[in-house]
């Protein structure tokens, strides 16, 4: 009976809260509301005079929009850090933490179907790719399957937290029978999302750079590295300016996290290095691109080694206990881990593998303004959604919204 | 029509299925050679826009769009088409000035956003979009163009062979190909690449010169070709997501240029530098366009879509050979009917020591070079 009125006033509610706040809060949101801004004016360019406006070519294909892409699908699997632990090894220290989580895997999904979207050629026809009114080339293109996992797991991502929240709105407790297998579903789903995306480059024979078997586990290690760490620099600005409470254990359960992967994935890394630089072939051409350049076309140096200090200093330091238990130290390790993994995950992985180009012709890749404020335009984005699902699901959790409570 | 709502095929090696030698024209000389049937095709095809424009004239506007048969993915597209064509409908019928030809444009336009892919097609759906584009040109440009949907021919597979020692440099076969199939000037688009190397180094690719500016031949290099190898098990068919690109029964392998989303994964899928996108809206001057078109050929393109060498769809389905090999001066490119054993391309592979690139990819080219 009252649910769609207990709905209605939910959605009354939360409006009410994210449009009201600190002279901070309404400041950070003016600036993305501005940044987006311009990333659409960008993006309006791009739309009128096609994707030449940015620096992609037919020599390298995809650039920022796809690196960015594969990044933030890592950030969106690495909830499930969270969730396993909580839901499934049933460890509680976590559960305020996982609607953080979740809400940052809904941000994440946003950003990387806009980044699609953004690198589309025909935006205007994408409805192709809707099951049942398109044609699906399922299965046989990893492609239509990331669309499949993705918009799946963003609708489990969006319907567990909201039945938490919307029960906790009405002062009931959330029924675990509802939600539990939901959320242990996530944990295979994640896991699904990135392989999935892995196997997108992984299974073109064309470009031996992403043709390795190591792509998949890779990525999966480096997204467990950097989303644990996004969540981790977002725990404490929240810590920071609001009364959500999050416990320390909670930040160091995570940071350990953080530290396996960031261990796993430097393993990883070595071995990519061996196999490519002990025995170099033919195929190794994008690998010594990408680290040492070739004919003098250096353009990613700059970028990989700072990627490699970082993620080597960060690993380092994040391994010495004492040093990950203090959190300024640890908060600045996130932050290089999430640099590094940016870099070497997005184009540090993308581009090289255009380059050489298939009878070695080495033409490089250089984003163009409009691009980057497409780029900038869609974090923006992700971090607006974000800003709004923190405030309605803190709002809710510390009982400063109620449905009862404006009934009485 | 090729392979209708398949979903899994396994299409490896199909070219192996020959039923040898019986083009459906019986007697070949280069290509399939079924001139019969393509003078009956053209000529069907001229009745055909005739018929369909003289319709388009009678009917009004309403009959155009709903009096057809739909299954349930059109219905539902028709559907969506409605909603908006509704708006559109309320600001045109308020304003006076719009004219009998922008409302058919307008009509056309609604149409051709919201038709299916051409791979699914019936073939009267085919002629429906060909004529639907023939007529929208018309209006547009004010100038007639023809344009065709010819189907593969049975037991005809188009394959492809090189004669490195004859090719010079001389880049007519370049040429030819822009001028043929309508390709970008602003971006000089090429499907082919000629690639030069040096004599006495074998085929080095990676120090070849693609995009030389001299006088050919250049003393000490020789000259090698590349374009789309129409693939026999084509990577860029796998990874499409919305199968806007696939192999046709003849081995061509074709893009939808309208179905197409401009993801560019079968740019990343090709090992053999095959497609090309229109990063801008392609333009060429009206006195150059080539007005003899097929929907899966030369047809224009628009910006944001993949497009890439079909072997001149447009030409080699009506018997003739494609362009390049048309143009190219000293003979180096053959091009005709694997399936016809009297065909020069198959005598070239049964008498020359023939190799094709990145064989250990699986892909199975049907293009093959060889030496003198």
């Amino acid at each position: 009976m009252s649910t769609l009125k207990v709905f209605k006033s939910l959605v009354k509610d939360s409006l009410d809260i994210i449009t009201r706040g600190s002279i901070k809060y309404l400041i950070w949101m003016g600036f993305l509301t501005f940044v987006m801004l311009a990333g659409m004016y960008c993006y309006s360019i791009q739309l009128e005079e096609g994707l030449i406006v940015t620096g992609m070519t037919d020599r390298v294909s995809w650039g920022l929009y796809i690196s960015n892409f594969t990044f933030l699908v890592g950030v969106a699997a690495a909830a499930v850090m969270l969730v396993m632990p909580t839901y499934v090894l049933k460890d509680i220290d976590f559960k305020q933490a996982v609607l953080i989580g979740e809400g940052l895997a809904v941000a994440a999904l946003v950003m990387c179907l806009a980044f699609v979207v953004a690198d589309m050629g025909g935006p205007s026809v994408l409805w192709h790719m809707i099951p049942g009114i398109g044609v699906f080339n399922f299965p046989d293109s990893m492609l239509a399957w990331d669309v499949i996992v993705l918009n799946g797991y963003l609708f489990i991502n969006i319907s567990i937290p909201f039945y938490i929240l919307f029960k906790h709105y009405q002062g009931k407790e959330a029924n675990a029978k509802v939600y539990v297998p939901g959320a242990i579903l996530s944990v295979f789903w994640a896991v699904g999302i990135h392989l999935v995306t892995a196997f997108l480059y992984q299974g073109l024979q064309a470009r031996p750079f992403w043709n390795n078997a190591l792509l998949g586990p890779r990525f999966l290690a480096s997204a467990f590295a950097a989303g644990p760490a996004l969540i981790i620099l977002v725990l404490a600005i929240i810590r920071t300016f609001t009364s959500f409470k999050i416990e320390d254990k909670t930040i160091k359960k995570i940071a350990l996290i953080v530290t396996v992967a960031a261990q796993i994935n430097l393993i990883m890394l070595v071995s990519e290095l061996f196999k490519e630089f002990y025995s170099p072939t033919h195929h190794s051409e994008s690998a010594i691109y990408l680290f040492f350049g070739l004919e003098g076309k250096t353009a990613l140096l700059p970028w990989i080694w700072t990627a490699i200090s970082l993620n080597v200093l960060a690993t380092v330091l994040l391994t010495v206990s004492t040093l990950r238990n203090n959190f300024k130290v640890l908060y600045f390790c996130c932050f290089m881990l999430f640099v590094a993994i940016w870099i070497e995950k997005g184009f540090g992985l993308i581009v090289p593998g255009f380059i050489p180009g298939p009878y070695g012709k080495i033409s490089e890749y250089m984003p163009t303004g409009i691009e980057i404020g497409v780029t900038l335009g869609i974090w923006a984005l992700g971090a607006f959604v974000f800003t709004i699902l923190a405030k309605t699901a803190i709002g809710i959790e510390t009982g400063e919204l109620r449905f009862k409570a404006k009934n009485d | 029509m090729s392979g209708i709502g398949k979903y899994f095929k396994l299409n490896m090696n199909s070219a192996t299925k020959q039923t040898s030698g019986s083009c459906s024209c019986g007697n070949s000389s280069g290509g399939c050679g079924s001139n019969n049937q393509d003078q009956m095709s053209d000529k069907d095809f001229d009745a055909a826009v005739d018929a369909a424009i003289g319709d388009e004239r009678t009917k009004d506007g309403f009959e155009q769009v709903f009096d057809v048969k739909m299954d349930r993915r059109t219905a539902f597209r028709k559907l969506t088409a409605s909603l908006v064509i509704g708006a559109g409908a309320v600001s045109s019928s308020c304003s006076l000035t719009t004219g009998e030809n922008s409302k058919e444009k307008a009509q056309i336009d609604w149409e051709e956003q919201f038709k299916g892919n051409y791979k699914l097609m019936t073939d009267e759906e085919k002629k429906g979009t060909v004529d639907r584009l023939v007529r929208s040109y018309q209006l547009r440009k004010g100038e007639n163009i023809k344009m065709s949907s010819t189907n593969a021919v049975k037991d005809v597979l188009f394959g492809y062979a090189f004669n490195i020692s004859k090719c010079q440099g001389y880049m007519d076969c370049v040429n030819a190909c822009v001028k043929e199939n309508n390709q970008d000037r602003n971006s000089e688009m090429q499907y082919i690449r000629i690639h030069e190397m040096k004599d006495g180094e074998g085929l080095k690719f990676n120090e070849a010169d693609d995009n030389y500016y001299h006088e050919v031949p250049a003393e000490g290099h020789f000259y090698m070709g590349t374009q789309c190898f129409h693939c026999d098990n084509p990577p860029c068919v796998d990874v499409c997501p919305v199968q806007a690109t696939w192999r046709e029964e003849d081995g061509l392998v074709v893009i939808d240029y309208d179905w197409c989303v401009g993801c560019r994964y079968c740019m990343a899928a090709c090992p053999y530098d095959g497609r090309r996108f229109n990063w801008s809206t392609p333009e060429v001057p009206e006195e150059e366009i080539n007005k003899n078109q097929h929907y899966l050929g030369n047809r224009m393109r628009k910006k944001g879509v993949m497009e890439k060498c079909t072997f001149c769809v447009q030409r080699s389905r009506s018997g003739k050979d494609p362009a390049c090999v048309e143009a190219c001066p000293t003979g180096a490119r053959i091009f005709g009917n694997l399936l016809d054993p009297k065909s020069t391309i198959r005598w070239v592979l049964e008498n020359k020591k023939v190799f094709r690139l990145k064989e250990d990819l699986g892909t199975e080219p049907k293009f093959w070079y060889f030496m003198d």
